[in-house]
């Protein structure tokens, strides 16, 4: 649980961030997001104090930040900056277990620590452990950078664009195989972006920020369907339908689908989105696709006339 | 080929002195690299973190690199006497500069987003410094390290002229001497010194970064392991001799009194420029002067009586070209107008003049002149020609050419430009020899030992005989470079031994013999 009240940072009598607050639930990701500027990875910083704020407070899981030694602070709090900041006289192994070693591990338990990460994140340990930075991808950098951040397994995650540097297909593919570590499951995430799309597959709550202060604060579906602005509402106007597409989730609209015939096989989850439904449809070139909702043991079934009839149902609604 | 030969049998013949003074020269440059290191590493450090103390630290350090060494050798005597503390001193110095230039740099120079990720995974500012940025600037920081080696080993051989050693003994002594093998035996070791502590400093640099951790420690172990090779050479003895490199290794100097007298002195080598005073300050007891400086009046020192010998004269006189004097017929008689002029004394106090109490030399030259009844009027214009004198650089040099001028302008419608600051006998002579200056005061045992250079057989006889000196150069110059000596100006130069005047009488030693007694007896009672 992070809490963030009345925050405030100038340099030099400039604002970089103007009085903002915020709350992450614990096991939640929220996602700051904004055009390039308006104070993100400010923000970010605050929390792990790289940036001592002008005014505010902030406690993380119930603790006042200010009151701790801001190394033991940062112990606790993964931290994966803008660009990856990995030590390029380090091998990947030594890198991910900086922070281990800082709080005393035994050789033992790092290295397993560390193998156990890199298998998580598809890089060989035979072939990964042993390399350099500047042998790596810039993908590859993002993950290992990634493993380190978790290498302690931290409550607190603190990610200033994470995929920034990745062409959007291999960012597509990173972002999915992040969606589906278990690791970050149960984690209290802060994720710093400016690319959209990434916000709203990724949080669970989105600050939409400009010029240092918080337009609007919400779950994915609030800020598309409920704009509380005129900057809210012009922020997202460029990709609108998929944006809807992408907040609503099947077990949003589970009353409204048809159930599945017995025994077909489900290709999707009830917690992705519509526009990922449409994505598998147009991908695999099928008719029907089937959901299960894990929670109620239950399969529907979807088409894209089902799909845009609900959608259109709650347009017309709102 | 056979100078080869000949440079490797001075090398062998020499082996002793040459590994003591590669050993000094070693120990030198390491000792002062590692304080250098010691100090300017943390204050790299330090100012890396402060941009404007950063400006004012280095412009600090690069101020003291622009003084030139022997410059900045002096500056340290006042302070810290002679030997080998003023010469780590200025060499360390010299080393600071690119020590703390290059860790600035190479710690400024460390990516600002990998400390950052540092600072953010929890490290101290000290685990940050110790883990990230030192090894990570460590290449940059080697490179200073290399820089500052190799200026060090050229800037050490300078501290043979303040008695702290090291290569340099062979290299001037060499110059003074016109000695080439003596030159090269110094030389080439420091030019070798210098490569190879380049090399193996190279070898750490190229270690790829990860190394850079291991190296941070290996390299410091290693370079004090060099400078412990160096024993500071200064116990205090009861009686210590302060010699020029020139006179160590001559005949008619240290090698004689050897030799003839059996002198057994402790012994360091220092430059003529500060040897009186380290005298007088009691830093040394018996140094080899000449015996018409004026700084033996400056500081009170007696010369010992040359009881068996062995400094053969130094008479002063004009050597010309011979081509000159046939050019111009009106300007021998005006030269010869200064003939028997100037005796010892005279000579000590014109020279006490210009060293001690800092008059001109050209001031002198003109009250000496107006005393004399010698001056007149410069005779205007230069259609008679022009007659370029040259001369070495110390004081009674610049006097005499400055006499010479005055002699020469009233007395002849030639004009004269002056070639001042030659260096040594060496340069002054080729000068004159390849037609770039027409004259130069020069001094019979010099025209006699270090450009003729007679074999034993034809010195014994002669060296002892002021007629017979000057006689013997004449007439080789004459044969052999066309060049004429005149008439000799009348004080000797000669070298001499030399004490403190209360030191002296309170030993009773007069002559070199009492001091040779007085030494041994020294040493038996002990
Ligand atoms: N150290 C600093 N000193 C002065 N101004 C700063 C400093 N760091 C950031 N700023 C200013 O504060 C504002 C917010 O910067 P910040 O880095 O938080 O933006 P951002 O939202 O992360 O942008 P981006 O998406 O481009 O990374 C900018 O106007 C920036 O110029
Ligand atoms: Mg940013």
């Amino acid at each position: 649980m992070i809490i963030a009240q009345n925050i405030s940072k100038d340099f030099n009598g400039i604002q970089a961030v103007k009085d903002i607050s915020f709350q992450v639930k614990e096991g939640q990701t929220l996602v700051l997001l904004g055009t390039s500027g308006c104070g993100k990875t400010t923000t970010l910083k605050i929390l792990n104090r790289l940036i001592e704020p002008s005014s505010g407070a902030v406690r993380i899981n119930g603790e006042d930040i200010f009151s701790l030694k801001p190394e033991m602070l940062r112990r606790s709090i993964g931290y994966v900056s803008q660009n990856s900041g990995l030590f390029p006289h380090y091998t990947v192994a030594e890198n991910i277990a900086i922070v281990p070693k800082l709080l005393g591990w035994d050789q033992k338990k790092i290295r397993q620590r560390s193998e156990d990460l890199l298998r998580q994140l598809k890089l060989s340990v035979t072939e990964y452990a042993g390399k350099y930075p500047d042998e790596l991808s810039g993908g590859e950098k993002q993950r290992v950078a990634l493993a380190r951040a978790l290498a302690s397994d931290p409550p607190v995650l603190l990610m200033d664009e994470p995929f920034g540097a990745l062409d959007p297909i291999t960012r597509a593919a990173v972002q999915k195989e992040f969606l589906e570590l278990p690791e970050l499951k149960s984690k209290t995430i802060v994720l710093v972006t400016h690319d959209v799309q990434e916000a709203f597959a990724l949080g669970d709550q989105i600050c939409l920020m400009d010029k240092g202060g918080i337009m609007q604060t919400g779950t994915p579906k609030e800020l598309i369907f409920g704009p509380e602005n005129e900057f809210s509402r012009n922020f997202f106007s460029h990709q609108r339908l998929q944006l809807e597409l992408s907040a609503l989730k099947f077990k949003d609209i589970w009353k409204e689908l048809p159930d599945a015939k017995r025994g077909s096989e489900a290709s999707l989850e009830s917690a992705q989105s519509l526009w990922e439904g449409m994505e598998l449809l147009a991908e695999n070139n099928q008719e029907m696709l089937s959901v299960i909702n894990a929670d109620t043991d239950s399969v529907k079934e979807i088409t894209i006339q089902t799909i845009q009839s609900v959608y259109l149902e709650i347009k017309r609604n709102r | 080929m056979s100078e080869q030969l000949n440079l490797w049998q001075f090398m062998l013949q020499q082996s002793d002195k040459l590994l003591d003074q590669t050993i000094a020269h070693i120990g030198l440059t390491c000792v002062s690299l590692v304080i250098a290191v010691a100090i300017g590493l943390p204050l790299g450090i330090w100012i890396a973190e402060r941009k404007r103390t950063a400006w004012v630290v280095l412009g600090i350090a690069g101020i003291l690199q622009t003084i030139p060494s022997i410059a900045l050798l002096g500056f340290m005597i006042p302070l810290l006497g002679i030997g080998a503390l003023p010469a780590i001193a200025a060499l360390f110095l010299y080393a600071l500069l690119p020590v703390i230039r290059n860790t600035y740099t190479g710690i400024t120079g460390v990516d600002p987003a990998v400390t950052e990720s540092a600072a953010a995974m929890g490290m101290s500012k000290w685990q940050i410094l110790l883990n990230v940025q030192l090894p990570l600037a460590m290449p940059v920081i080697l490179a200073g390290i290399r820089t500052a080696t190799v200026i060090n080993v050229g800037v050490a051989t300078l501290a043979a002229y303040i008695a702290a050693g090291g290569l340099g003994e062979f290299i001037f002594g060499g110059i003074a001497l016109n000695n080439t093998n003596m030159i090269l035996a110094g030389a080439i070791p420091a030019a070798l010194l210098a490569i190879l502590l380049d090399f193996l400093l190279s070898l750490f640099q190229k270690a790829r970064l990860k190394r850079m951790r291991k190296v941070a420690v290996i390299l410091p172990v290693l370079l004090i392991l060099f400078s412990s090779f160096y024993i500071i050479p200064y116990a205090k003895e009861k009686i210590l001799a302060g010699f020029t490199p020139e006179f160590m290794g001559r005949e008619d100097g240290s090698l004689g009194l050897k030799s003839k007298y059996k002198l057994n002195i402790p012994t360091v080598v220092i430059s003529d420029a500060v040897m009186y005073k380290a005298a007088f300050e009691r830093k040394l007891d018996v140094i080899s002067g000449y015996s018409t400086d004026g700084r033996l009046k400056a500081y009170d020192l007696v010369t010992l009586k040359d009881d068996k010998t062995i400094f053969p004269p130094y008479y002063a006189a004009p050597l010309v070209r011979q081509d000159v004097l046939a050019k111009y017929p009106q300007l021998q008689p005006a030269l010869d107008l200064l003939s028997g002029v100037i005796n010892d004394s005279v000579m000590t106090e014109l020279n006490y003049r210009v060293d001690y109490e800092k008059q001109l030399p050209e001031k002198v030259a003109l009250d000496f002149m107006l005393a004399k009844g010698l001056y007149k009027k410069p005779q205007s214009g230069s259609e008679g020609g022009v007659i370029r004198l040259g001369s070495k650089i110390f004081a009674e040099q610049y006097i005499l050419i400055n006499i010479y001028k005055m002699l020469i302008e009233g007395n002849t419608n030639l004009k004269v430009v002056t070639r001042t600051g030659l260096g040594g006998t060496k340069i002054c002579f080729d000068a004159l020899t390849n037609n770039e200056i027409d004259m130069y005061p020069e001094y019979t045992g010099t025209g006699l030992l270090v450009i003729l250079k007679p074999d034993k057989k034809t010195l014994d006889p002669i060296i002892a005989d002021r007629n017979k000196v000057f006689d013997f150069v004449r007439k080789k110059f004459s044969d052999q470079y066309q060049l004429s000596w005149l008439k000799p100006i009348g004080f000797n130069n000669a070298y001499a031994l030399m004490m403190r005047r209360a030191q002296a009488q309170s030993l009773n030693i007069k002559t070199i013999s009492d001091l040779k007694n007085y030494l041994s007896n020294e040493n038996h009672q002990h």
